[in-house]
């Protein structure tokens, strides 16, 4: 469990990143946490001629709120998300995310820019972005890119990013009046990547959903913000439509087997999941009972 | 040796002033391991060292057709790249029987396979090179020509004439089939009620923080062999070593420092290591190898994997009338070297029903080949089987007639005052407290109240339930394990004391230290021993020319014998030192102790003399000795028990967890043990090996299991998909104890290393279903995942 060996050059700005990505094309990778790419090239599974490691970019450090948006730099940790009062206040839900993202010291070094970028379908910020209505912003050749993140995820470690771009930052809206939150993932120990997951972002008024976005992670291919929500929204929420909703969420995931879980437990959990979701959302436990059984 | 006890109410040798004996005491070894200056053989670093990586097949079964390492050879940093073929020079095969294992077959496995790949792993060609880097940039460069073979995956189906038989010279792919008839079982069925359930165990394995590793160093000008290596059995290595590479025992030395964990994996002969040796001796260089983590998955032994069907009789009363099994399990390609994989599966015939009154027993075990890694002896050796399938059936039996899983088994454990006695399996007690260790269980948990607990929430939709298991631990084995087979694993082992000119104490002792507190409980049985204080005694263990001769630390001996071994040397050391003493002192030995590394008259404690000061004047000023004196501040001795075959103890567990009837989840949220090792020396050491133990049988209930899939490719050899348990999903484990001191030793210490891994699973497993009892659902698989639980519950 030896990389192969590659050369290394640590960027001194994003346009040096930049120019580099460019000389090298896809035959570099762009390092940045390491915590996913380090693990991939010492199993061989991927051997880039050279890292152009971007960690001492102080322009993508960072977090900020700039109008009614929250700007999160790329290679904010996950530990800062956990520990940044911003993000407590305008975007809770990655912070309570975050917290189900491996162990400590993973999260000391793992980046949001490198997690969106890698696109487990898996991974816990990659629906939370979906369900946050987030914009991620790049940077290549050509300029600057702002790619909405329910466009952003294509696939298994696939994303709209060509290899000479660099994930920059992501934009979040700041959380207004009325949003709740709710984010819970089954996973067999903590730390691990979740069998299920979501992460869901709503607005709750006189004890219906105004909005619901709903990103289910592990689910599929990609991360998948649920069209089932929209039977919940604007409608009085009965066992019985909600019985509707998560018929309609089993529906509508195509979820993958593995050693974890069958296709029909990985249905059946999202099911959970979104009745304990608006259960909580609503403060109505009886609704996590479900009209199933 | 004749060993005697002193009568009870006797003060007996260990009750000292002054004795680290029964008290927790920081081991040595703590400060120098925390500050990062342990000595593992993964950072040893010699000079002209070179790394071996090894090319492995891909296949679970293929035939090696050619290898072409031409390309690799040329490679910058490649030393050279050896096939089995040219390996077979250096080192002969071998066979992994036992005489005593009836009717045990194996056939002749090489250091690296010759013509023939018989699992996913198995090492085909050796790249050796001067960094592992370099070893594994070559290896991808070697093309093999590789005719795939029929695989033999399943183990139920192994023994069909259908099923390609694997080793064709054996004859069918049946390893081992033993048999058991005790008592008159269909007599005592027909009267009862028969409950019946299949059991089904995941296959799994050990997972050390430090993987297996070697650097076997042939100096030619020697003649010599020198192998560091973490093992359990320094001079089981040297003795296999010197077999057959063809020296004597001699010609070879075994060190052994730190080991990063072992639990049981690292006491074999791998195939690997043998390459390993094999290469030092041919390139006439040290050579390192240290497995990595898929390596380690692919390799290092696993075990568990059988399935096993169960009966128990039992009467409306509660008495249980008969236990019945018929176990199967699949080991791999070859029998492992040299203690053979029929073990595990014989000791879940001596051990079914171990616990409980009923003289009938009827028992079958087959041991199969098959094309996937090898299995073999890990912590606790077929114990969790065993305890899962007689303590399953147990709570069978009670929900059959109605009763409570505590009462059963108060009316069917051997009664504490029942010893001397045997189980049906010919297994011999000498003194074991079932009884007081269920009580002692009960009172911790507080039984009724939990009950009561569980009845409440029940009524609101939670669901939890308590499961109990009652067991017995083979422990303290003597030469009836291995010795009587024909195996030179040593059953005894040796303890060296001597005093230094300073009045220090140094010790060399045969067992070894893998983290379990070997070198602590020496230092404390002969600073006690002897009345010098613990930091004065120095422990040296782990190599073969500089410790008495013995066989190490597995099958939980190390405390019971090697223990006692040291107690007896450290009283023959102080005998000496009070007749040296008596002389100068113109005392006799009778009238003086040693107390606190001073000489004192044993009748008013008045000083007389310090250790050092003895020391000085027998090492530096003999002249001034009264004539005739020889002093002798060094004794050596060595401890096999003889009378009882293993020092059986016994303990019982409780699980305590509840189920999220809707995801299929298990949280633990309390696990008790009563354990009874006997003499306690350490308890700290002692609760947290069974608190280790009990987190690894907590491992095979949840979440322990390689996956192999219908080709015998294992599909989760990395951390991320085989899960160990993490301290996350842990409950708290409360541990307490019931003494019964060994008679057969002047210690009176009996194992404690493997209890928490023989009862956790089972515990578990009957508390699973102790909470789904309202969803009439039964579960007798491990591990109980989400997906095995929804299915049960027919939620999925
Ligand atoms: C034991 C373990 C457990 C884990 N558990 C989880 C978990 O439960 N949930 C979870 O979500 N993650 C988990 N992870 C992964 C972890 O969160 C990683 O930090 C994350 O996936 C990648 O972030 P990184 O900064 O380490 O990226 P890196 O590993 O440095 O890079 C990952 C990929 O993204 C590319 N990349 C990185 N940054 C950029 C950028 N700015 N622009 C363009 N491309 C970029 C890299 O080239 C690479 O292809 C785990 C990791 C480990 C080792």
């Amino acid at each position: 469990m030896k990389a192969v060996a590659f050369a290394y050059a640590r960027a001194t700005s994003v346009v040096n990143a930049l120019e580099l990505l460019a000389a090298h094309g896809d035959k570099a990778k762009v390092l940045s946490g390491g915590q996913s790419l380090m693990p991939a090239m010492n199993l061989r599974l991927l051997s880039p001629d050279i890292l152009i490691d971007i960690g001492g970019l102080a322009e993508l450090r960072g977090i900020a709120v700039r109008g009614d948006v929250l700007v999160v730099g790329a290679l904010t940790r996950h530990v800062d998300l956990l520990g940044s009062p911003e993000i407590a206040l305008h975007a809770p839900l990655l912070r309570d995310a975050v917290a189900h993202v491996a162990h400590p010291a993973i999260r000391n070094r793992g980046t949001i820019g490198g997690s969106l970028a890698h696109a487990d379908p898996a991974s816990e910020l990659p629906a939370c972005v979906l369900a946050l209505d987030a914009t991620i912003v790049v940077r290549g050749p050509a300029g600057e890119r702002r790619i909405a993140a329910t466009e952003f995820f294509k696939g298994i470690y696939e994303t709209a990013l060509s290899p000479d771009e660099l994930l920059v930052a992501v934009e979040v809206p700041v959380a207004g009046q009325g949003t709740a939150f709710f984010f819970q993932e089954y996973a067999r120990r903590h730390g691990d990547y979740a069998i299920v997951g979501l992460a869901a972002c709503a607005v709750v008024a006189a004890s219906s959903f105004s909005d619901l976005r709903l990103g289910f992670f592990a689910v599929g291919d990609r991360p998948v913000l649920a069209a089932a929500a929209g039977k919940l929204i604007n409608a009085s929420v009965t066992p019985a439509l909600l019985a509707e909703a998560t018929a309609a969420l089993a529906d509508e995931l195509d979820p993958q087997e593995d050693q974890q879980a069958t296709a029909a437990m990985r249905r059946h959990l999202a099911a959970a999941l979104l009745r304990r979701c608006a259960a909580a959302l609503l403060a109505r436990p009886e609704l996590e009972k479900g009209a199933t059984r | 040796m004749t060993v005697t006890r002193p009568p009870a109410g006797m003060l007996s040798v260990l009750d000292r002033p002054n004795s680290y004996i029964g008290k927790t005491v920081p081991r040595p070894n703590l400060d120098r391991l925390l500050q990062g200056r342990g000595q593992y053989v993964s950072d040893l670093e010699l000079p002209r060292m070179a790394h071996v990586v090894f090319l492995r097949s891909p296949y679970a079964h293929a035939k090696i057709v050619a290898i072409d390492a031409d390309v690799a050879k040329r490679m910058s940093g490649v030393i050279s790249i050896v096939t089995g073929r040219e390996l077979e020079a250096v080192i002969t095969p071998w066979v992994g029987v036992l005489s005593h294992l009836k009717g045990l077959k194996s056939a002749p496995q090489h250091a690296i396979a010759v013509d023939r790949a018989c699992w996913q792993g198995e090492a085909v060609a050796a790249i050796v090179a001067t960094s592992r880097a370099a070893a594994e940039d070559a290896m991808e460069h070697i093309s093999v020509d590789y005719e795939e073979l029929e695989a033999v995956t399943d183990m139920r189906t192994a023994l069909d004439p259908a099923t390609h038989v694997i080793h064709p010279s054996l004859g069918d792919n049946l390893a081992f089939e033993r048999t058991l008839n005790a008592g008159d079982v269909d007599h005592a069925l027909l009267g009862s009620e028969v409950v019946e359930a299949d059991f089904v165990f995941g296959r799994h394995t050990g997972v050390t923080l430090e993987p297996r590793a070697v650097v076997a160093d042939w100096s030619a000008a020697e003649g010599r062999l020198t192998i560091y290596q973490g093992t359990q059995a320094p001079h089981m290595v040297q003795n296999i070593a010197a077999l057959h590479l063809g020296l004597r025992e001699a010609q070879v030395r075994v060190i052994c420092k730190d080991v990063g964990g072992s639990f049981g994996i690292k006491v074999h002969i791998y195939a690997d290591e043998m390459a390993t040796y094999a290469l030092s001796k041919l390139l006439r260089r040290p050579i390192k190898f240290v497995a990595d983590r898929v390596e380690s998955f692919n390799t290092d032994i696993h075990a568990r994997d059988h399935r096993c069907r169960g009966r128990i009789g039992v009467r409306p009363d509660g008495t249980i009338t008969a236990f019945e099994i018929d176990d199967l399990t699949g080991i791999g390609p070859y029998s492992m070297y040299p203690r053979t994989s029929a073990i595990e599966a014989n000791q879940v015939v001596n051990l079914v029903g171990g616990p409980y009154l009923t003289p009938n027993y009827r028992a079958r075990a087959r041991v199969v080949f098959q094309n996937k890694n090898v299995m073999c002896q890990y912590r606790a050796v077929g114990h969790p089987i065993a305890c899962s399938v007689t303590e399953g059936l147990v709570d069978l039996a009670a929900a059959r007639i109605g009763m409570d899983p505590v009462e059963i088994r108060r009316r069917n454990l051997i009664a504490d005052d029942a010893y001397p006695c045997a189980s049906p399996s010919g297994m011999k007690f000498e003194q074991l407290s079932h009884h007081a260790s269920l009580a002692k269980l009960l009172q911790m948990m507080d039984y009724d109240a939990l009950r009561a607990e569980q009845a409440a929430l029940r009524a609101k939709n939670v669901h939890r339930g308590i499961g109990i298991a009652s067991f017995i631990e083979v422990t303290n084995p003597s030469a009836a394990f291995y010795g009587v087979g024909g195996a030179k694993i040593s059953s005894q082992d040796g303890v060296a004391v001597r005093l230094d000119a300073q009045g220090s104490v140094i010790c060399q002792t045969s067992i070894t230290e893998q983290g379990q507190g070997s070198e602590s409980l020496t230092a404390q049985i002969v600073g006690s021993v002897l009345g010098v204080s613990m930091d004065r005694v120095r422990v040296t263990l782990g190599d073969t020319d500089n410790t008495p001769y013995g066989g190490g630390t597995w099958a939980s001996r190390g405390a019971g014998i090697g223990g006692e071994a040291a107690l007896q040397a450290a009283k023959a050391l102080r005998q000496n030192i009070l007749d040296v003493a008596a002389a100068i002192l113109q005392s006799t030995p009778a009238e003086l102790d040693i107390v606190t590394n001073s000489i004192i008259n044993a009748g008013d404690g008045a000083p007389r003399m310090e250790l050092n000061e003895l020391a000085r004047i027998v090492y530096f000023r003999p002249d001034t000795l009264p004539p005739g004196i020889q002093p002798e501040l060094m004794a050596t001795r060595h401890f096999v028990p003889r009378q009882y075959p293993f020092a059986f103890t016994n303990g019982i567990q409780a699980s305590w967890l509840e189920i999220d009837t809707d995801t299929g989840f298990v949280t633990l949220l309390k696990h008790w043990v009563v354990e009874d090792c006997g003499t306690i020396i350490n308890p700290q050491l002692v609760d947290e090996q069974i608190r280790g133990g009990v987190v690894q049988g907590l491992g095979a209930a949840l979440f322990e299991k390689c996956i192999y899939d219908e080709r015998g490719q294992l599909t989760n050899a990395n951390m991320a998909d085989y899960l160990v348990p993490m301290s996350g999903e842990m409950p708290d484990i409360d541990i307490g104890h019931v003494v019964s001191p060994t008679r057969e030793s002047e210690l009176g210490a009996k194992g404690a290393g493997e209890a928490g891994t023989a009862g956790a699973a089972a515990a578990v497993a009957n508390a699973v279903n102790d909470a789904l009892r309202p969803f009439g659902t039964k579960i007798t698989e491990i591990p109980l995942t989400p997906q095995v639980i929804l299915t049960a519950l027919g939620r999925i």
